[in-house]
């Protein structure tokens, strides 16, 4: 019973790791049961159309919330973090097991609702009313609907909480001679991260509350007067939809910075490490974690341009959307600089934070093209942002993960390293499975074919003629998909391989600088760091932040 | 036709649309540039052999992100000064005027007949089985001579304004060969204008998650030359008088 | 045959109670830096950011500040929908643009309500400032009776009586309101009126609960510095949900 509802720091971070594992494998499943039924509709599963949104809806649920936010943020920051900045436990260790649970509830929650009357609900993770706020709007917008609701509102709680405990661990519990800028840039993700965790998810926690009390209260925020909707008509007040637009994108859009900054700092510290060199620009790199967190809560109206946001209030979200993209060109750069001609080692965590760099800059540089209002009125909602967001999100976010798993797998599993060789057929098969998944996608949004369509032929209209000709690419998709989930077998095998064996890694295999990696002191005394990270020597030499500046002789 | 990429976007049809293509492909060729650039930035500095001078960071980083800074603010100025050309004012008001309203799962086209005028809808009214989806007013002497439509059909080379309308949730209102996106909100209807240019038949798709039957909820654009448009239309209003 | 040795039973949980401490000592909770010469705890050199006398005060009200600045920001998303609401009309049947916007008249037994919250704050900083009242609290630490606890008790059963006044004259109000047959349901203005009130009430029944559990703490904890905690903590959510309340209240009474 203590080994299940532990308090300690390690046992919640596997657990938390455990759970986005459980989520992956779902929300895979499931991607790729829609991807079968999007190009043979009635050979293998003929998916109901509603069945298919209730898919589209609980995949990007699971993967976004339960995945990308959990396992960077909660997973890898309880097990690692406090051994980074030389904390003995995370700062309120009680809070942080009830977090965990509350977590684990909701995602139970959340899988609980394809059970229920009318199943899942049909929404989209976006859950733009008033297809949520009407009951009458769809099979599962009834108690499915009421259920995604719950889910999301406990797992804002639990994030809440959770950030609440990384930030105040980070501020007062590192331990003495590591001074802010001596934090590794992985500490200053996670801290960015949960700046924007407290900001972004108290404000769809009110959505949340007011699309509540819109299904059960007779409220009128987000249904205008007039609406009918299969027969129910919406009387009166002064409802807007654009309102739950608004407060949905200003959390959802900091929540893909949430998803993505403890990754970037990771990629940081590991190309330093493996190219035996300091992270070019360190500080920049510091500035730039906190200035994309700060643009990430001012530009969340580029998912409205074409949605009835005023011109005007469309450009000027277009103009600062723009400038998130010179704080993320300076960290390509900066990654740039730091392997240039450094002949790094290729192990497996270096070979997947290289495959972060490039996906991240293939998702990137499609982002200025829909901050663009104009284009954006041709691109939304179509399968070019589907490419965009996942390669830069869920491509470079389960890249990071993986980095972090095989990077730090000594750490979590007393010192048993992964196979290098499997890891490296693993990430080959993966980086290509991901480009040959995601790179067609923009050729498909580019023809016009928006997303959310379960079938695409059998219309009858001229779409099908529009949407029958992406058919041919779709396919290829599909087969790039399986691919890419097959390649994880490999991991999988890795994984159950190497917890087979006994460890036998020593203390610092990967020769780090950083203090998890610290031999182990006696339990009353207290690490001390007494330089910055990733001071590596010209001769091979290094000096990790444990070692005191002026060795005794 | 000679622009690159330009194969891989369905034909164009509107007037704003060519402006809005070379735009478009322009920042696709960049972003296949920078792409190709810092991937062999990456490959060359992994390749090459070890060096261990130190660099400027003027050189290495603020000089090209000056450079960045730059071409995004040109591409934002001239995607913004499209976007304001065709965003910023309302349509001519001897624009074509038409309503657009989606409702789960179908569209419907509203003309205001010899009036000019569209009459009074009321929600309470709405009566699909009956001939009036939309809950046309009977009692409104305007609403008299609108008549509904299945299908979008507009003369070529003259400016429609669509009034763009949702009755139950948000749908969305895209035709890709017209190079135009807009969303229709229940509650807040939208005006959008464009020039069709070229005749055929377009889809015009939803592309607002708008409940299950959101990938059927299509319908057709036709765009006719002028003549065949007034023979259409006087068809439809002498229908619609009877 | 040797003698043995019986080990004295020491109450276990005493020992688990603070597994961060190093077995040197506790340090008095009191942030004075003058600590005698001689003792080797290093209190007087105390290394940034970490384990200073009021380490753990420290990184409660830290954690609190964090949770706070969350509540603030749900509090700021349900003001911008009040202003959204109050600006937002719609067309109807005769292409008028209608808003439904009608001001919700303030029970006058809000302004007293206003006068018990401001009250109980001034009663909770009597009961925070005791418990951090220096020559009490060593008093207290050295364990010669609970001198500062026993000041701080009854300021904070003031307070408690006091919230649930308010909590009570709150339902009062809506009770007030319904009577009038302005219900949540009636209209824009009075689903934000009854949401602003209705969410902020909930915000201090948390607080009343948090003070009764802080009463507890000072009852049953045997250290100095977790009873300093709990009424610190309790005390600073208090100050901000009463300092809330005014810019609730001042919104409902002036921009409505």
């Amino acid at each position: 019973m203590n080994r299940i509802f532990s308090t300690d720091h390690r046992t919640i971070g596997l657990q938390y790791l455990l759970l986005a594992a459980v989520a992956v494998v779902i929300g895979t499943i499931m991607s790729l049961m829609m991807r079968i039924h999007l190009v043979w509709p009635d050979r293998f599963l003929p998916i109901k159309p509603e069945d298919y949104l209730a898919l589209v809806t609980l995949h990007g649920t699971l993967m976004l919330f339960f995945v990308l936010t959990t396992a960077p943020q909660s997973g890898f920051g309880n097990l690692i973090l406090p051994a980074q900045i030389g904390a003995r436990h995370m700062a309120f260790p009680l809070l942080n097991a009830a977090s965990f649970w509350l977590t684990a509830v909701a995602l139970a929650t959340l899988l609980a609702s394809s059970f229920v009357q009318g199943g899942a609900a049909i929404s989209g993770w976006t859950a733009y009313p008033p297809l949520s706020a009407v009951a009458s709007a769809g099979p599962g917008q009834g108690l499915g609907m009421d259920l995604w609701l719950a889910s999301i509102a406990l797992f804002g709680i639990a994030t809440t909480a959770s950030s609440i405990n990384t930030l105040t661990t980070i501020v007062a519990r590192r331990c003495s001679g590591m001074t802010w800028q001596r934090l590794p840039l992985t500490v200053w993700g996670w801290f960015t991260a949960s700046l924007l965790s407290i900001i972004a998810f108290s404000v769809l926690l009110a959505a949340l509350l007011l699309l509540f009390l819109d299904r059960h209260a007779h409220a009128s925020f987000f249904i205008p007067a007039g609406d009918l909707v299969s027969g129910t008509l919406h009387t009166q007040g002064n409802g807007s939809p654009l309102l739950w637009l608004h407060l949905f994108w200003f959390f959802g859009h900091p929540e893909v910075y949430i998803a993505i900054l403890p990754g970037m700092g990771l990629t940081s510290m590991i190309l330093a490490n493996f190219s035996r060199r300091r992270v070019f620009a360190y500080r920049t790199m510091i500035s730039t974690t906190l200035l994309i967190g700060l643009l990430g809560i001012l530009v969340w109206g580029h998912h409205m341009f074409v949605a009835g946001l005023n011109p005007f209030v469309g450009s000027a979200f277009s103009i600062s959307t723009m400038a998130i993209a010179l704080p993320s060109s300076a960290k390509v750069l900066s990654w740039l600089a730091t392997t240039w001609r450094s002949r790094p080692r290729y192990t497996t965590p270096m070979l997947f934070a290289l495959g972060f760099v490039s996906l991240f800059i293939t998702g990137g540089l499609t982002g200025p093209i829909l901050a663009q209002p104009i284009l954006d009125q041709y691109l939304h909602n179509t399968y070019f942002v589907v490419a965009h967001f996942h390669l830069i999100m869920a491509m470079a976010g389960i890249f990071g993960l993986y980095a972090a798993t095989y990077y730090w797998f000594p750490l979590i599993a007393n010192g048993r390293i992964l196979s290098e060789r499997l890891g490296r057929w693993h990430f080959f098969t993966t980086f290509a499975g991901a480009y040959a998944t995601f790179l067609p996608m923009h050729l498909a949004g580019l023809a016009g074919e928006p997303r959310h369509y379960s079938q695409l032929t059998g219309m009858a209209s001229a779409s099908s003629r529009l949407l029958g000709r992406q058919l041919p690419l779709q396919d290829f998709i599909t087969h790039a998909a399986f691919l890419l989930a097959e390649a994880q077998l490999i991991f999988v095998v890795n994984l159950i391989q190497t917890l087979r064996r006994p460890g036998h890694a020593s203390n610092n295999p990967w020769d780090a600088t950083t203090l998890e990696w610290s031999p182990p002191i006696a339990p009353d005394a207290e690490p001390s760091v007494h330089r910055e990270p990733c001071e590596y020597a010209a001769d091979g030499s290094f000096s990790p932040q444990w070692e005191p500046a002026h060795k005794p002789e | 036709m000679s622009l690159p990429f330009s194969p891989l976007l369905p034909i164009d049809a509107s007037a704003h649309g060519p402006a809005l293509d070379r735009h478009l492909i322009l920042n696709l060729a960049i972003a296949l540039a920078l792409l190709a650039i810092t991937h062999l930035i990456l490959l060359i500095g992994l390749v090459r052999s070890r060096i261990s001078t130190q660099r400027s960071i003027w050189a290495v980083e603020y000089l090209p992100l000056a450079a960045l800074a730059l071409l995004f603010a040109a591409l934002t100025i001239h995607a913004e000064r499209l976007w304001a050309s065709t965003r910023y004012t309302g349509a001519d008001p001897a624009a074509l005027q038409v309503e657009v309203t989606g409702l789960q799962f179908a569209w419907y086209f509203r003309y205001p007949g010899s009036d000019a005028r569209f009459g009074t809808t009321r929600p309470q009214l709405a009566d699909a089985p009956a001939g009036n989806p939309l809950g046309l007013d009977p009692a409104d002497p305007t609403s008299a001579d609108d008549f509904l439509s299945s299908n979008l059909v507009l003369p070529a080379n003259r400016e429609v304004d669509l009034r763009l309308e949702a009755q139950d949730v948000i749908h969305g209102f895209s035709v890709p060969e017209l190079r135009i996106k807009q969303n229709a909100i229940p509650g807040q209807p939208q005006h959008i204008h464009l020039t069709p240019t070229l005749p055929g038949t377009y889809a015009i798709l939803c592309t607002q998650l708008c409940g299950l039957g959101h990938h059927r909820m299509s319908a057709n654009l036709r765009v006719l030359p002028q003549p065949e448009y007034q023979a259409w239309l006087k068809a439809k209003e002498a229908a619609a008088t009877q | 045959m040797p003698a043995t040795y019986t080990p004295t039973e020491t109450d276990p949980r005493s020992r688990r109670r603070d597994p961060e401490d190093g077995g040197n000592g506790r340090r008095p909770p009191t942030d004075k830096r003058t600590g005698g010469g001689g003792d080797n705890d290093n209190w007087n050199n105390r290394p940034p950011g970490r384990r200073g006398p009021r380490e753990r005060l420290i990184r409660y009200r830290l954690g609190l500040f964090f949770a706070l600045s969350a509540v603030f920001m749900f509090f700021i998303a349900i003001i911008s929908v009040f202003f959204v609401a109050q600006s937002t009309g719609h067309w109807d049947a005769n292409s008028r643009y209608i808003n439904e916007w009608l001001p919700t008249t303030i029970p006058p037994l809000l302004w007293l309500n206003t006068l018990v919250l401001v009250l109980s704050s001034i009663t909770i900083e009597i009961a925070r400032r005791h418990m951090f009242h220096e020559v009490d609290v060593m008093e207290e630490w050295l364990g010669m009776g609970k001198p500062s606890t026993v000041r701080a008790v009854p300021w904070v059963i003031a307070t408690v009586v006091l919230g649930s006044l308010f909590l009570a004259g709150q339902v009062a109000a809506w009770h007030q309101l319904a009577s009038q047959r302005v219900f949540f349901r009636t209209s824009p203005s009075s689903h934000s009126f009854y949401l602003i009130t209705g969410v902020h009430a909930a915000h201090l029944l948390i607080g009343v609960l948090a003070l009764a559990a802080a009463l507890g703490g000072l009852y049953w904890s045997k250290q100095m510095e977790n009873r300093q905690i709990c009424v610190d903590c309790a005390a600073w959510y208090w100050h901000s949900m009463g300092a809330l309340w005014l810019l609730l209240f001042a919104l409902l009474v002036f921009f409505q």
